[in-house]
């Protein structure tokens, strides 16, 4: 099997609403063993684990960790991004509707290395289900004492509450996330500082995903330099992949870290149903790349995830089959982002409905050759010169596309009425 | 329940906006937040009506005007798209004879598109109010809306 479940290990086999089924599974018993370590020692364990974050842009965990630790402030916070907005991702939902314990021992340790006493879990408000199971499971937490004021007996603290999104896919960018946490739009803040240095309420901030916490407490039970040796050397662990699409079986599956992607489609995903051929596959979600079938015996780790530049490690593998027209794909995608774009910024607020014009013409068959020049330079300006991640990796699918599928650009030019006049 | 009531129930501090204004349109039979809420909210957390206002336009789970009792929310994004979403809010739009951000005359419905709601691999997927349906095809969306209208007529 070319599954490994570790953070996985307790879903489905434990009551997420009764702590004390996952009491008897092992839950909190990492906390209690980092308790008595120094908060240094732990901020070395994750180090040596070489995690990068979970969230998307695979920054090493240990670094904003170190950060936080060193930060001399009177308060300091800890938020996890449970905002999971990017279509094709679905792995933080299922961890927290399955083992919502894992987490907040993750947040735990994580708050006791970086000596803060307060955090927050922001959760999507599509995500009902999971924001009255991570309610519960703290609840039923503090009152078992691994919450709240002398956790364990310990001089430690830590209070952990849940805050509700309220539809908005940008909210998932960090920046974005504190506004909304403050109770303001989701509009994001032009950096530096980091959250780090200046985050919730202006005060230094430590931001992970859903998954990255998950995987605290696995570092903690087997070591850092264990952990470390699972995966590849630049991507350490395991990996959630929300895999979904034309293809048989779909679902979370946790994998190590390089695992060919055809072996996941093959042998995980089952193939392709209904006698299709896979046609592409699209990277980390919507925001990610999309490639070509030749391209899948490559591995999965956080540079193949980084293809055009594209922060799309959260895990997302979208199977396509030979069933479904390009450019139709590429205008939902475009008008998914034109309506999540926060407006704040031009080249994001007005690019989306010109490149939407621009993808029209392919569609109805009335492209020219400089519709294409156009579309690429369309996506390039906003790729480079949008403020946040959103515009920023909103054109990378195009980007990819006219990449890898440049013929089909072509095929479409040929076939079409081009109404073009010269100048 | 009141509005007052439920608002109350928060501490007077302007992180919990949200929070407050998911509970009182909750709460509201008709599923939005009237002028008068708002400017309840704006007073008890002692911040401009402004702010107020530009939250409930940025965030879309917000409406200023009233809903359906039960709001369908359809996604139609690349997962959901390319296993026949379209068909789900075809079905839909000539079952209730609306279209998106349309109320049935009798009240009941409101058909909204909705992004990814995270359930992409037992797509095509809806909501109506919290609940989530899964895997669906013309038919199972038809069985579904059936179930609620008859839920209705008996009442
Ligand atoms: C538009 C946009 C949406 C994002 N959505 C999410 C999200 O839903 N969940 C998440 O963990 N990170 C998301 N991110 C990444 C966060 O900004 C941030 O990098 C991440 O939460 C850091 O956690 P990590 O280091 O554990 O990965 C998003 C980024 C952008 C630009
Ligand atoms: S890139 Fe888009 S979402 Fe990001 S700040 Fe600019 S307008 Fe807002
Ligand atoms: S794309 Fe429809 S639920 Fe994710």
């Amino acid at each position: 099997m070319i599954t490994q479940p570790l953070i996985t290990k307790r879903c489905g086999n434990i009551d997420p609403l009764q702590i004390d089924s996952a009491l008897k599974a092992g839950a909190y018993s990492l906390l209690q063993k980092v308790l008595d370590l120094s908060r240094l020692q732990v901020i070395e364990e994750i180090k040596n684990s070489k995690i990068r974050g979970r969230g998307g842009a695979g920054f090493p965990a240990h670094i904003k960790l170190m950060s936080l630790y060193q930060e001399n402030s009177p308060q300091k916070y800890l938020v996890c991004n449970a905002d999971e907005g990017e279509p094709g991702n679905f792995k933080d939902r299922y961890l927290m509707e399955h083992d919502p314990h894992l987490i907040i021992e993750g947040m735990a340790i994580a708050a006791y290395a970086a000596g803060t006493s307060r955090g927050y879990i922001y959760i999507r408000g599509e995500y009902q289900k999971s924001i009255e199971i991570m309610k519960q499971a703290i609840t039923q937490a503090s009152a078992k004492g691994f919450l709240g004021s002398q956790i364990l007996g310990k001089d430690f603290s830590f209070h952990l509450e849940v805050r509700s999104g309220a539809g908005s896919y940008v909210c998932g960018e960090e920046f974005s996330l504190l506004e909304s946490l403050e109770g303001k739009a989701g509009r994001t803040r032009v950096k530096p500082p980091f959250p780090t240095v200046k985050g919730l309420f202006g005060y230094p901030t430590l931001i992970n995903n859903v998954e990255t916490f998950a995987n605290f407490p696995i570092i903690m039970d087997l070591s850092g330099a264990s952990y470390a040796k699972i995966g590849t050397p630049s991507s350490t662990g395991t990996k959630l992949l929300s895999l979904s699409g034309n293809i048989q079986n779909r679902g979370v599956f946790e994998v190590p870290f390089g695992i060919p992607f055809r072996k996941i489609i093959d042998e995980l995903g089952g193939g392709i149903p209904e006698g299709r051929q896979l046609k592409m596959v699209q990277l980390g979600g919507v925001c990610g790349p999309i490639i070509p079938e030749y391209l899948i015996d490559m591995i999965v780790d956080y540079e193949r995830f980084e293809v055009f530049e594209s922060k799309t490690g959260a895990g997302a593998i979208i199977v396509i089959d030979d069933s479904q027209d390009l450019f139709e794909l590429l205008a939902n995608i475009s008008d998914f982002f034109a309506h999540e774009s926060c407006g704040k910024c031009t080249p994001c607020r007005e690019g989306h409905a010109q490149i939407r014009k621009t993808l029209d013409k392919f569609i109805h068959y009335q492209a020219c050759e400089k519709d294409l020049i156009s579309l690429e330079s369309q996506a390039r300006i906003m790729h480079q010169t949008s403020l946040c991640g959103l515009g920023q990796s909103a054109p990378t699918s195009i980007i990819s596309a006219l990449y890898f599928f440049r013929n089909a650009f072509f095929d479409r030019i040929n076939a079409s009425n081009c109404q073009e006049v010269s100048a | 329940m009141q509005t007052e009531t439920i608002v109350q129930r928060f501490p007077k501090a302007d992180d919990y906006l949200l929070e407050i204004l998911l509970a009182v349109q909750n709460n509201n039979p008709e599923h939005y937040l009237p002028e008068k809420d708002l400017h309840y909210i704006a007073e008890y957390l002692g911040i401009p009506d402004s702010r107020v206002s530009g939250v409930v336009d940025f965030y879309t789970f917000f409406s200023t005007k009233p809903r359906g009792k039960y709001i369908i929310q359809v996604c139609d994004n690349v997962p959901c798209r390319i296993r026949h979403s379209q068909v789900v809010i075809n079905t839909l739009e000539k079952m209730l004879g609306i279209h998106f951000h349309e109320t049935t005359s009798d009240g009941l419905f409101t058909l909204e598109p909705t992004s990814c709601l995270g359930h992409c691999d037992e797509s095509p997927v809806i909501r109506i109010n919290d609940d989530v349906y899964t895997n669906l095809d013309s038919e199972k969306v038809t069985k579904i809306i059936q179930k609620y209208q008859a839920r209705e007529e008996k009442k």
